[in-house]
């Protein structure tokens, strides 16, 4: 009988301890949520309120009672937010278009063809991604300098075009399709190109999307090529719109319109990720880096 | 056999391309410009071949305080980030309402514009005539006086880049950190459960040794990540880093090739090969010690 009331006990005192680390964690995970979230929700709030209220709050407040649209209004108008935002989606859907025509038989070549040379053309592509993307934007910018190009778009895209890990990825995923199919294609009559477009393609979409998604992500966010490259507003992707806004803007220091213009860049990838979410982030598991 | 190696070579030819007169060339090139010393970038001549370039750079004020700061950043910023993220992972993989919301949230700052949010910090940090910003009025609460994180002392200007650097790598490590933890296999628990085990045991013993390699592989992208650091400095402190000592090598680099104190690319080509040295040392020192400690 005593054994027994002891050994209630000692369950129900894991159970209590097992329930306060429960607790805990789950305050741990909302204090980093919290702590994510909260530039959002303050960039959101400060877009909505007028000029004139947040520049007489001291103490900010944490919602506002006036929503404004006004801020959106002037983000569009008082700069060139709207060409900022048509030259990032030029550039992000010729560079990712362009990258996809130029990875997929290059991809494809690695997988299925034999030539000589092949392994150590590989290995070569391989050694590739190491290297630093610094070391060779030097002599890019002085490249594009030269050929006059820059300020165009031709300039922006060329050399953000390939990236050798996005090959390699998808040479991986090519090689996992049976060779018979290969085969019994061949039997038939039907050339590389055909079998390429008609079959390893469709096979393959769920990488191609992935790829596509995370090459999206990183024509979105890109910076440093677009500052090198442009001086003029005519051709300023988001990132250096932003940094422009940021250091002349608005003529004043008017931050609920620059909170207007960062919702307005950060929503596009907002949505898209929410959209894609499971896809985005196996992309991002298997390959992407950032920090 | 010779028609198909011709074929295949035709698949490979626009990415033999781009790959070599955007990559090969300019490493090849980056090389030759940091060894040629006084180079005029609008009559693209030159006077001789030397190491002058390095030692310029290894003089200049500038370029040692952007190595300074991104030292400060990368020991700052790689240990904790791992550690706030393995502590998230493991809280993540022992719940199970919420979590999906919680992985998506933790998600988010992967897919925003490092530029774009950065403002968002600067204002929440920044002290202004109207308002002192919420950070220093939450210091204020705590009975300490407002520091001026964005323009004042070199410390708290220090601590905002660092915070930011941290609230932008979390998601990538989260990510692959929560993988590696499911992929652990639950038999290794409930043997030790069996045995019964401690959970601290449990955790040195066999979830640590289980991980270790991809740790040590976030440690080794975090080093290169953090080496690299520049837009979250930019989007927190202006383009003019110099003037806010916040400069970084890489930023130093671009400083030297374009804007206002630009146009010197043998300078920028000496200063981003020594980045890429540094880069490479700390990578092998890594991998060193990763072979004694990973356990398979």
């Amino acid at each position: 009988m005593g054994n027994q009331l002891d050994y209630d006990k000692i369950e129900k005192r894991a159970d209590v301890r097992k329930k306060a680390l429960n607790i805990i964690i789950y305050i741990f995970l909302g204090f980093w949520g919290i702590l994510v979230l909260f530039p959002f929700y303050w960039m959101i709030l400060t877009s909505i309120k007028s000029y004139g209220s947040y520049n007489t709050e001291y103490i900010p407040k944490f919602f506002t009672l006036s929503p404004t649209l006004e801020n959106y209004a002037e983000a569009f108008t008082a700069v060139p937010l709207g060409s900022y935002f048509l030259n990032t989606l030029i550039f992000t859907v010729i560079t990712t278009a362009v990258m996809l025509i130029v990875i997929i038989p290059a991809a494809f070549a690695f997988a299925r063809l034999d030539f000589k040379g092949k392994n150590l053309l590989f290995t070569l592509f391989l050694s590739l991604m190491m290297i630093p993307n610094e070391l060779v934007i030097i002599t890019n910018y002085t490249t594009i300098t030269n050929l006059d190009m820059r300020n165009t778009f031709t300039g922006l895209i060329l050399p953000s075009v390939v990236s050798v890990f996005y090959i390699y990825l998808l040479k991986e995923n090519f090689a996992q399709i049976p060779d018979e199919l290969y085969y019994a294609a061949k039997v038939d009559g039907t050339s590389d190109f055909k079998y390429l477009v008609r079959v390893m393609i469709p096979i393959c979409k769920p990488t191609l999307i992935t790829i596509t998604i995370l090459k999206v992500i990183e024509c979105w966010n890109s910076y440093v090529w677009p500052r090198l490259i442009t001086d003029n507003p005519t051709h300023f992707l988001v990132s250096n719109g932003i940094q422009a806004i940021r250091e002349s803007g608005f003529g004043r220091e008017n931050i609920p319109a620059m909170m207007a213009a960062v919702v307005v860049i950060s929503v596009p990838l907002i949505v898209l990720f929410l959209i894609f979410r499971k896809k985005v982030m196996e992309g991002v598991a298997r390959g992407g880096t950032k920090g | 056999m010779d028609n198909k190696n011709y074929k295949a070579w035709l698949y490979l030819l626009p990415a033999i391309i781009f790959l070599g007169v955007f990559m090969v060339y300019p490493l090849i090139d980056v090389f030759i410009y940091s060894f040629e010393e006084g180079y005029n970038s609008a009559s693209q001549t030159f006077f001789g071949v030397g190491t002058y370039n390095y030692s310029y750079i290894l003089h200049d004020p500038y370029f040692l305080q952007a190595v300074k700061n991104t030292f400060i950043l990368v020991l700052f910023t790689v240990p904790i980030s791992t550690g706030i993220a393995l502590l998230i992972s493991l809280g993540l993989s022992s719940i199970k309402p919420l979590r999906n919301l919680f992985q998506t949230v933790y998600f988010l700052p992967y897919v925003t514009n490092t530029l774009a949010v950065g403002l968002v910090f600067m204002i929440l940090f920044k002290k202004t005539p109207y308002t002192d910003g919420l950070v220093n009025l939450i210091i204020n609460f705590f009975g300490m006086s407002s520091v001026n994180f964005i323009d004042g002392p070199y410390a708290a200007k220090m601590f905002v880049l660092c915070f930011y650097t941290v609230w932008v790598v979390m998601p990538f490590k989260i990510l692959i950190l929560t993988s590696a933890l499911a992929s652990v296999k639950q038999d290794y628990y409930n043997a030790a459960k069996v045995d019964g085990t401690s959970r601290l045991r449990t955790f040195t013993r066999i979830t640590l040794p289980m991980i270790s390699p991809m740790v040590f592989y976030l440690i080794i992208t975090g080093f290169i990540g953090a080496f690299k650091a520049y837009s979250d400095a930019v989007a927190l402190f202006g383009t003019d880093l110099n003037a806010a000592e916040m400069n970084t090598i890489v930023g130093y680099i671009y400083d030297m090739l374009y804007g206002n104190s630009g146009g010197f690319p043998s300078y920028a080509s000496a200063a981003a090969i020594v980045l890429f040295a540094i880069v490479l040392t700390i990578t092998c020192i890594n991998l060193l010690v990763s072979k004694k400690h990973v356990h398979y």
